[in-house]
């Protein structure tokens, strides 16, 4: 056989796998958007709900959401920079920094919902926090540790090696380098990493399952340790333990979820594209 | 020479430096004088870079960096009895291109000075001195807040001159200010270091043997981490008294 | 001068102590996973535990025998595997080495539009879509089987498995490319014969991260695999995964009881398996960047 044949056949192969795909990426959100839109209104974003959650709004976990993914970004948005200024800027390779490397590749890789176990048995039951907003923030926020120090360091890494040289050899300590010559420049490559963490946050269930979410409480949250309704794990209930729920109502949920960590996202990429523009 | 009569700026005292098993500098002893400037040539990996970067303990970064031997700035020694920020500041360094940091004009200048803590109340001044220095205050002294990194080649060179001379530095390394730059601002950036040499004393490190040849008071020639020789810039290039600083200035390699 | 001093110390140790955070939390992880799990070995011995064929937990007497679930786990992940690796490796060739700039920009981000969407959603959509269709075209009882757990698993590990085979495609060296492509080679030809195998550590890892994707998933998982917990013969018949047997039963547990005990022995199987998945997959991963 002719090899140009050969290959024509060959990357029509590729192009049906990538086709296989991306096509059901598109077919799903178009589901969600045309099947939820109708749902969408004033009263379903920013009302309770009510008749057994068969009516009304989805706006306590709206709510719930938002304070759960606040927790978990307060929590971890530190202390990943902190890891990956240290691990960027302070460490030498020796055999602490490659255990720090291990342990971040396994932070990432444990399951969701071992992470709902070890929120459970640390915060809810050992730290007597119960099943609380904090208990479940505080789970999010572990979970979301090794998104940040991973992007907060390739934007440290991004940042020249002759900056720092010049500042050193101004007489600055290795801190005030770290401060005024690569923080400020990397900048935008760490809000990157935190707003998809917060997209992350805000889609996870199960690591809130045991530790604060609630199947429905008719008011919203007023402290830290009040348990509280959430996007995701409304979307689970709704959809498989509650019968006879209209299906746009459904749909709704979702493309709420959804458009919200589309959105986040979204803007993680403007971000990350206006940076990319920026040369040294 | 009246070698005796002028300060010993630099001793540098059977210094070796290695990175792993690289020697990179070997046995070297050698003084430097107040208000010269020592040229320092030789070919690439001769170990120039190196033993300009210990100076100011810029080598201190580098994996697997080892240095041996001492050496005393005015008779204190640089990793005894000063600490590594007090000696970068009172040893200035320009680096062979210009890295200008992505802020205003302005703000780099007085990067140094606020890192140390200097009275605000001086800036102004500051800024202006510094920039006049470097020849450079003419042609931005309008333009202070925008970006450094907006200037042409040149003039970023000139602006980290003055950034550096904004700590008022006793010792200025330059590790091959000119080898990104054209004809006319490699021109500019000598005549500056010329009039620098007034109050600071100067160790430059360069590729151009001509360069070292017209701004030089003295020459040391470095061959694969070996000082060979050092002398008056008028006695090295007439006439060397080692063969292989006759080969390399005469072109025969490198 | 000394305020400042004190200061950057201050601030250094908190530095060094973040750093080391992430090493306290794994230790963390698994000492409490530990804590709660050990309490159900004074009842059950290990080997019962890992081979019992019976997962009953709350009958009288309850037997704890995660085999089912071990295999159920296994089922829906091999299941997903096999289609998610060829898959997402072809399209990562598109990706890398086909597609004009402009439409591999256009595939990229929809590829990380799916990686973000959350697993519930996706969860959500297959009960949908997929478990009626399943129901419908192999004339089931019920859609709620471990195949339709596979191909939407294997849908989700689709976004790690490309990515980080593109990654690997793009790393190995132009030279090895150009010098096929001189010496006669078509691109495709170049593909298939060099730049492969230039990737394939790369590609190893990929799809190993995307199995570690796969055992952890947990909510689109229970919602679409029925959940029975008897040792799978079939695709076509529901399956309970390991994840997805916390998730359905902790809610429902006393703590200190041996069902909340036992739950958190899954959980410490589950911990051991993705460490050994990301270890592994990390050595292939340096390998490629050599």
């Amino acid at each position: 056989m002719n090899v140009q044949i050969k290959q024509k056949i060959g990357f029509g192969v590729l192009f049906a796998a990538t086709l296989l795909v991306v096509v059901p990426i598109v077919a799903i959100i178009g589901l969600i958007i045309t099947k939820g839109w109708s749902a969408i209104s004033w009263e379903f974003l920013f009302s309770m709900p009510k008749d057994g959650m068969r009516a009304g709004g989805v706006f306590p976990a709206i709510v719930g959401t938002f304070y759960l993914v606040s927790g978990a970004i307060l929590f971890s948005l530190p202390i990943g920079v902190m890891a990956a200024i240290y691990l960027n800027e302070y460490a030498k390779d020796n055999a602490l920094t490659r255990l720090i490397n291990l342990a971040i590749i396994n932070l990432a890789g444990v399951s969701s919902v071992v992470y709902g176990l070890f929120g459970l048995s640390l915060f809810v039951v050992f730290f007597k926090f119960g099943v609380s907003i904090i208990s479940g923030s505080l789970t999010l926020g572990i979970m979301t540790l090794p998104v940040i120090i991973t992007t907060t360091r390739e934007a440290l890494r991004a940042v020249p090696k002759s900056f720092r040289q010049v500042s050193f050899s101004l007489g600055a300590t290795r801190w005030q380098t770290v401060r005024h010559s690569v923080l400020p420049f990397a900048l935008p490559g760490i809000l990157t990493g935190a707003i998809l963490s917060i997209g992350r946050a805000a889609g996870e269930t199960a690591p809130i399952l045991f530790t604060v979410a609630a199947f429905y409480v008719p008011d919203l949250p007023k402290s830290p340790f009040d348990q509280t309704m959430a996007l995701p794990y409304h979307l689970y209930i709704i959809s498989t333990q509650i019968p006879n729920i209209r299906e746009d109502y459904r749909y709704g949920t979702a493309l709420v979820l959804v458009g919200l960590v589309l959105i986040v996202n979204i803007s993680a990429t403007i971000v990350r594209a206006r940076y990319r523009r920026k040369k040294w | 020479m009246p070698r005796s009569e002028t300060k010993v700026k630099f001793s540098l005292h059977d210094v070796n430096i290695r990175y792993k098993t690289i020697r990179a500098v070997k046995d070297l002893s050698l003084n430097i004088y107040e208000h010269e400037i020592l040229s320092v040539i030789g070919p690439a990996n001769s170990g120039k870079s190196s033993f300009l970067r210990c100076l100011n303990r810029l080598n201190d970064f580098e994996a697997y960096y080892h240095q041996t031997g001492q050496i005393c700035l005015e008779g204190k020694d640089i990793y005894r009895q000063i600490s590594a920020e007090d000696l970068r500041k009172r040893v200035g360094m320009i680096f062979a291109l210009p890295i200008p940091l992505p802020l205003t004009i302005r703000e780099n200048v007085l990067y140094g000075p606020r890192r140390a803590g200097m009275s605000r109340r001086n800036f102004e001044q500051i800024v202006e001195d510094s920039l006049t220095a470097a020849s450079l205050w003419d042609e931005v002294k309008d333009r202070l807040d925008t970006l450094g990194t907006k200037l042409s080649g040149g003039q970023q060179q000139r602006l980290c001159i003055a950034r550096m001379l904004a700590l008022q530095p006793e010792v200025i390394l330059f590790d091959e200010p000119c080898s990104g730059l054209d004809p006319i601002s490699t021109a500019r950036v000598e005549e500056t270091m010329l009039e620098l040499k007034e109050k600071h004393t100067i160790v430059l490190v360069t590729n151009n043997t001509k360069q070292a040849a017209r701004v030089g008071s003295r020459t040391a020639f470095f061959l694969m981490g070996e000082l060979v020789e050092v002398g008056d810039t008028g006695g090295i290039f007439t006439a060397p008294r080692d063969q292989r600083t006759n080969d390399y200035i005469t072109g025969r390699f490198g | 001068m000394l305020f400042r001093k004190i200061k950057e110390f201050f601030i250094e140790q908190l530095i060094f102590f973040s750093g080391i955070a992430s090493i306290v939390f794994v230790l963390l992880i698994f000492f409490f996973l530990l804590k709660e799990g050990l309490g159900l070995f004074k009842t059950v011995g290990l080997w019962d535990f890992l081979s019992g064929q019976f997962w009953y937990p709350i009958s009288d007497p309850p037997k704890f025998g995660i085999l089912p679930l071990i295999l159920g786990s296994l089922v829906v992940t091999l299941g997903a595997i096999v289609i998610a690796v060829p898959l997402g490796i072809a399209a990562a060739f598109y990706i890398a080495e086909v597609a004009s700039p402009r439409v591999r920009d256009v595939l990229k981000s929809l590829i990380e539009i799916l990686s973000a969407i959350p697993s519930v959603v996706l969860g959500f959509i297959g009960m949908m879509t997929l478990v009626p269709f399943i129901k419908w075209i192999f004339d089931l009882p019920t859609g709620l089987t471990a195949l339709a757990g596979s191909l939407l698993l294997a849908f989700m590990a689709l976004p790690t498995i490309i990515s980080i085979s593109e990654d690997s495609i793009n790393a190995v060296p132009r030279e090895y490319k150009e010098g096929a492509i001189a010496l006669g080679a078509t691109h495709w030809q170049t593909l298939y014969r060099v730049t492969i195998f230039g990737a394939l550590p790369g590609i190893i890892a990929a799809s190993m991260l995307g199995v570690g994707r796969v055992i952890g998933e947990t909510m689109a998982v229970m919602m679409l695999t029925g959940n029975a917990a008897v040792i799978p013969q079939s695709l076509l018949e529901p399956v309970r995964t390991l994840t997805a047997t916390i998730a359905a039963e902790m809610g429902e547990t006393v703590k200190g009881s041996e069902h909340f005990y036992a739950l958190f022995v899954i959980g410490i199987v589950l911990f051991v398996i993705s460490f050994a998945i990301n270890v592994t997959a990390d050595v292939f991963l340096h390998k490629n960047r050599k």
